[in-house]
């Protein structure tokens, strides 16, 4: 196992404190006020932000930490999203039962994995991490990480990372932290889908590394993270955790990369009318424009992701967006973005402005080649019974 | 996306509703398919909520867990599962037909023929969605290590006699699954969006109530909004008036009615079961004649002609599967070995090169496909020249001068294919681009062995052909070694299998 130093991040740029302070409470009107609390960046903002991060609107609202589900509702589409309880006990139930003895068990898999040697629980440093809201609680974790002693294993359960996102203070829970005895960091993360005959969803382990990467942009300049981060599951179809190790360079490097090129959240807040804000409890008619005066880039991944999906689908497919149809449809329209452009297009009407797009000709190709194909077999297609 | 295809839902959101992207029906549809409806617990590993199940739509048999946590009540739920499928899974292994096959014979190293049992059906299992064809070998996974009574009589917690039996059925069906253009498990929505395109993206085509919405929306709707209906309407109490498709249930449904009837059964309130049983089934019920509704959509549509070429396999497949009960080996491994896993890979990437190729031929809607792209043209036949092979005895290498409105990316010496009307296949090469849209080709098979060629397998002037630059039947790449000599990157030769161990039982099992 190696372990190496992670290139220090570079300082954001308009951070002096007073710029700051604007920000911070620029931020505040936007989500209606300095009493409306912040709402934390959590895994799906952070899975959002992977699945489009050219999209303003949802970096803005994300970053001013409205609540996207509130506002979603406000608009009258509410994101399907929620929690079975089901899958809240189990998951609760399980994290509870790894972390049962002071985290001896998390420690039990950290060694195995990496092949350290166990150490004596009564070893183990486990700093009291409570505070009051969450600066005080990024505070005390940040002072736990630079006092733990060499030498000795720290465990920090449920500590509170900060991290800049494009120019506000995000603040990261992960499960839980390990630092080793040389110094070292290593990220935990318990999740309570299966690790089944040493496999596991791939669509979920990615997005916990993605997590991962996060905290460990967060702890740059705090200690050395080790590249690899634990993950710790339940094994096949019991409840006994097993573990397995999380490569997080390339997510390291993609997501500083994305955070980077996260448009600058003043720039994208100086561009909205004066008085805008978000807070959902304004009259349905201005926070319909407040949300419409940034603009969204809508793809269908945001579904999964973004609580806001609804709505802006709803605006794509009335504008006849065609990438409400799919990203990869847009592959060979060239300049066309509508679904009416595109059909006049390939309808071959010469007078039409679509017709001169350089994408025209093989749209009226294809517009034939389907047209004839149809004709030769109908009139076996139609949909159902009782179609046209 | 191919540029027909986003074409196709394009004009889907313009209308709409569905648009069709096959003109023919590509996977084979059973006269009497399983349906099978399954649902599972929110954050459990293969811990089955309930099943709706059955040929026959009129009477679906519905089973339910009242407490999925409890291992016991999920066995005698797997038990009950068992004694209702297998006598479907197991209802044509007797009537086989036999058929001549080439082996290689191990003492002289000879081919010889042989004559194998090959089974004369296969039963079908139709489940509504992707993640159900992956929950069914989820349910094989978490079956197949189980064991009874019989076959441990220690066993702290045995499995009902036939559970992992079906275990070893579901495994196999899930499996095969996997292999292109099979159709011994299908999923209901993969079904439906390979033969229409909605307005919508394929994300959302994964939503089996939004993809019937645009196949067959209720009156006065458009697709759209029918869709939308379906995806996010409530009711008063907060409930989706459809149901997700499965395995996953609503969260609503989990929270607000689920629990509390799971709760009530476990305080031992009378007729608790029963309740969870109705809830369980009310959301199951809608999903059952959705199915059945797609079933219908797809019946109308006529049957393509390589379908029943590619449902021999899947009997095959069967066949294999049921001699190997019969001899009584062990299940199927929790890993592929490497010999396995690459003999598996390259049979699939063969069968998809099969797939893509008989689709085309079978439909000129997927030919289209391959026409815009270049793979494919159709042309009519200028002038034919006879012409003869040089050598002992010449065969006929007839020269076509052909013309297409097509593009395809031909060069010098390209070969290419095309299916005559006895469905047997001729090769030509590319002589000469005579012009514009102009090839001369020449034929050099599909005509017989005489000196002449065999009557219709010549073109004449004015014949319309369509051509391909892909085979129609693809062969696969170079052989792979024999397992006693795979190589150290793949593990080394694979030994003696060892027989694979039952899952443990531990105490942490009692959820």
């Amino acid at each position: 196992m190696t372990s190496s130093s992670l290139p220090k991040q570079t300082p954001p740029q308009g951070t002096a404190p007073a710029d700051r302070q604007a920000t911070v409470q620029r931020l505040a009107e936007l989500r209606g006020g300095p009493d409306v609390p912040q709402r934390p960046l959590d895994a799906r903002a952070l899975a959002a932000l992977a699945a489009n991060p050219g999209c303003r609107r949802r970096a803005l609202l994300d970053g001013a930490g409205v609540d996207k589900s509130a506002v979603a509702h406000a608009l009258g589409s509410p994101a399907p999203f929620g929690q079975s309880q089901f899958a809240l006990v189990r998951g609760n139930a399980f994290e509870a039962a790894v972390k049962a003895d002071g985290g001896e068990v998390l420690l039990a898999l950290l060694c195995e994995h990496t092949g350290a040697a166990r150490p004596d629980p009564a070893e183990v440093t486990v700093p009291q991490l409570t505070a009051d809201g969450p600066a005080g609680r990024a505070f005390r974790t940040r002072q736990a990480l630079i006092e733990a002693d060499g030498g000795r294993w720290t465990l920090l359960d449920h500590p509170l990372l900060a991290l800049e996102v494009a120019g506000s203070t995000a603040y990261l829970e992960p499960d839980a932290l390990a630092v080793h005895p040389d110094g070292t960091v290593s990220i935990i993360e318990i999740k309570s889908f299966p690790i089944l005959d040493g496999s596991a969803d791939p669509v979920k382990v990615g997005a916990a590394a993605r997590q991962a990467a996060v905290y460990a942009l967060a702890l740059e300049g705090l200690r050395t993270v080790r590249e690899s981060a634990l993950l710790v599951c339940p094994k096949d179809f019991s409840n006994l955790p097993t573990g397995g190790l999380l490569q997080l360079r390339k997510q390291i490097a993609a997501t500083r990369r994305q955070l980077r090129r996260l448009t600058r959240l003043e720039e994208i807040a100086a561009e909205l009318p004066e008085g805008v804000h978000f807070a959902p409890d304004q009259e349905p008619a201005a926070l319909t424009a407040a949300v419409e005066s940034v603009p969204a880039a809508y793809a269908p991944e945001c579904l999964s992701t973004c609580e806001l999906a609804f709505h802006c689908r709803d605006r794509a497919r009335s504008a006849g967006d065609v990438v409400a149809l799919g990203r990869s449809v847009r592959g060979e329209l060239g300049g066309l973005t509508t679904v009416d452009e595109v059909l006049a297009a390939a309808s071959g009407d010469p007078d039409n402005a679509a017709a001169k797009d350089p994408a025209a000709a093989t749209l009226r190709r294809a517009a034939a080649l389907r047209a004839e194909a149809l004709a030769a077999a109908e009139p076996a297609t139609a949909p159902g019974p009782e179609a046209r | 996306m191919s540029l027909l295809s986003a074409l196709a839902r394009m004009e889907a959101a313009a209308c709409g509703r569905a648009r069709p992207v096959a003109t023919v029906r590509h996977r084979h549809l059973a006269t009497n398919p399983l349906v099978l409806v399954p649902l599972t617990t929110a954050g459990e590993n293969g811990a089955p909520l309930g099943v709706m199940l059955g040929t026959d739509r009129s009477a679906p048999e519905v089973f339910t867990v009242p407490q999925p946590r409890d291992r016991d009540l999920r066995f005698a739920f797997l038990g009950r599962l068992a004694e209702a499928m297998l006598p479907h899974l197991e209802s044509c292994q007797d009537e086989v037909e036999l058929v001549e096959r080439k082996e290689t014979d191990p003492e002289t190293g000879k081919r010889v023929t042989v004559e194998a049992e090959l089974c004369a059906d296969a039963p079908q299992v139709l489940v509504p969605t992707g993640p159900g064809v992956d929950f069914v070998r989820l349910l094989g996974r978490s079956m197949r290590f189980r064991r009874t009574a019989e076959e441990d009589p220690g066993a702290e917690h045995p499995a009902p006699p036939r559970v992992p039996l079906l275990g070893r059925w579901l495994t196999h069906y899930g499996e095969r699954a996997r292999v292109p253009g099979s159709s011994l498990l299908l999923s209901m929505t993969g079904l439906l969006s390979r033969h229409w395109a909605t307005g919508q993206s394929q994300l959302e085509d994964q939503h089996l109530g939004a993809l019937l919405a645009w196949l067959a929306p209720p009156d006065g709707l458009g697709g759209a909004e029918a869709a939308l209906r379906a995806e996010l309407g409530r009711d008063a109490r907060g409930q989706l008036l459809v149901p997700p498709a499965g395995p996953a249930t609503d969260p609503a449904f989990d929270n607000e009615l689920l629990a509390p009837a799971i709760a009530r059964y476990d305080k031992g309130v009378p007729g608790a079961a029963q309740e969870v049983h109705e809830l369980v089934a009310s959301q199951l019920r809608p999903t059952w004649e959705a199915m059945w509704q797609g079933v219908d959509l797809l019946r109308a549509l006529p049957e393509a002609a390589h379908v029943p070429d590619r449902w021999r396999r899947d009997r095959q497949s069967y066949t294999h599967h049921r001699d190997r009960l019969r001899a009584a080996e062990p299940p199927q491994p929790r890993r592929d070995d490497a010999v396995t896993a690459a003999r598996k890979l390259a049979m699939r990437e063969q069968r998809q090169a099969e797939l893509d190729a008989q689709e085309a031929l079978d439909d000129p809607l997927v030919m289209a496909v391959r026409r815009l792209a270049g793979e494919a043209f159709l042309a009519e036949v200028l002038e034919v020249e006879m012409a003869y092979s040089d050598g002992k005895r010449p065969s006929p290498r007839p020269l076509v001068t052909v013309h297409t409105q097509d593009v395809p990316l031909l060069s010098d010496g390209d070969k290419l294919h095309r299916q005559l009307p006895t469905g047997a296949q001729q090769r030509a090469e590319l002589v000469e681009m005579a012009g514009p849209g102009e090839y001369v080709l020449r034929l050099v098979g599909g005509m017989g062995r005489g000196k002449e060629p065999a009557p219709g397998t010549v073109p004449e002037k004015g014949d319309l052909m369509c051509w391909t630059l892909f085979e129609h039947a693809p062969r696969g790449g170079p052989g792979l070694p024999e397992p006693e000599e795979t190589p150290w990157t793949h593990g080394g030769p694979p030994g003696e299998p060892s027989a694979e161990r039952p899952d443990p039982v531990t105490a942490e099992d009692v959820l």
